[in-house]
């Protein structure tokens, strides 16, 4: 029986790793600027995993955050990151810069 | 300054909750204020480091630096928190025993404080290399020391405090359950350090997601309220976990509770409760 729930198991991982295989990668670019993401509202595809890279025009580091997407990572003074999300399903995605929470908000749109 | 205190509060919020359990576990060690102390050093100092190695760690590792340097963090603060409980497991019931019958938080021998020192330091040393990242950039962004100092302050004490707090509602507990709850706290940070580190992996696009967000629970319980990152640190709380960081945190919890199963039988004479008061 246990072998039944290994195999199982087995075959549910795959499918999973099949299908985020299958969905090419999206890539979008956000610039951060005088503690600002620019554009502050990106437009992403649905459905498929999404390469964010984030670039730091600022002499400051910043943290880029969003609980809806489940994400964090630093991003250096001056520094670019690649982040990658989803695949997600079509909505709001809200993220902010968690060092300037005032000036540093951005929203990804899934459709 | 709120804003600054706020922010430092909630990244020395976990690491105090992690020194906490860590403090609460190796009770009856004369030597552990030494030893946390130590690792808190070691974690301060690692975390300036870090911070002034972050655009280096940046750009590793193809762009990926970050999420791998992040989750061998974590993996190696799991290999030290399970050796830790698989030894507690054969160990921790003699030494409560002993501790019920002499009345006293006698010294109850050797433990691998080494591996706590460890996990005490990563626990700093990775929220504190945000805390110094985030004042550098409040420092160089115009805000006044006097803004920067009294928020760093605040934050500090907050989250100390609250470590302190969760430190003396463990010692509420009866001794005789004290090293089996630790114990098992151990085992849920563990297995929740292995959650965040795949979610790093997935970040990183190292490992697949089998599933972006297998449940949200964020309206039940947000991953921003305090209670919500108390969890976060303790028990590996997320409202939105991908599948495989449900899978690592079954995973990892399993395979310590096996290993305390298996190398954990009680060693003769010891037989727990209603055990004579002197051998």
């Amino acid at each position: 029986m246990n072998l039944q729930v290994a195999a199982r198991l087995f075959f549910v991982a795959s499918f999973f790793i099949a299908t985020e295989a299958m969905a090419q990668d999206a890539e979008v670019k956000i610039v951060i600027h005088d503690h600002k993401f620019e554009p502050a509202e990106v437009t992403v595809p649905a459905g498929k995993k999404v390469k964010l890279v984030i670039e730091n025009q600022d002499a400051t580091a910043e943290e880029f955050e969003s609980y809806e997407l489940n994400r964090e990572k630093v991003v250096p003074a001056n520094g670019r990151i690649t982040v990658f999300v989803g695949p997600l399903k079509p909505g709001r995605y809200p993220f902010f810069g968690d060092f300037h929470k005032d000036s540093a908000k951005g929203v990804l749109i899934a459709q | 300054m709120a804003g600054i205190a706020v922010l430092v509060f909630r990244e020395v919020l976990e690491a105090a909750l992690i020194v906490s359990v860590v403090f609460a576990a190796t009770r009856g060690v004369p030597s552990r204020t030494r030893w946390v102390g130590a690792g808190i050093l070691a974690g301060v100092l690692g975390a300036v480091g870090v911070a002034l190695s972050a655009g280096l760690i940046a750009d590793a590792a193809a762009g990926m630096g970050p999420e791998l340097f992040n989750a061998t963090v974590l993996f190696a603060a799991v290999a030290m928190i399970a050796w830790h409980a698989i030894w507690m497991a054969t160990h921790g019931r003699e030494m409560a025993m002993q501790m019920q019958t002499l009345g006293a938080e006698v010294s109850v021998g050797q433990r691998p404080l080494a591996a706590l020192l460890i996990v005490v330091a990563l626990a700093v040393l990775r929220e504190g290399s945000e805390v110094v990242l985030f004042l550098f950039a409040q420092a160089a962004g115009g805000s006044g020391w006097v803004d920067v100092a009294g928020g760093m302050a605040l934050g500090i004490a907050g989250g100390c405090a609250t470590g302190v707090a969760l430190y003396f509602g463990l010692l509420r507990i009866p001794i005789r359950h004290f090293f089996t709850v630790t114990n098992w706290l151990m085992l849920l940070l563990a297995a929740g350090m292995a959650s965040q580190a795949a979610r790093f992996l997935v970040q990183a696009d190292v490992l697949p997601s089998l599933g972006p967000m297998v449940w949200d629970s964020s309206r039940v319980l947000s991953d921003r309220s305090i209670l919500g990152q108390t969890l976060h640190a303790l028990v590996g709380y997320d409202a939105r976990p991908a599948g495989i960081q449900v899978l690592f945190y079954i995973v990892t919890g399993a395979l310590i509770a096996v290993g305390m199963k298996l190398w954990g039988r009680p060693t003769k004479g010891a037989t727990g409760k209603g055990a004579p008061r002197a051998a």
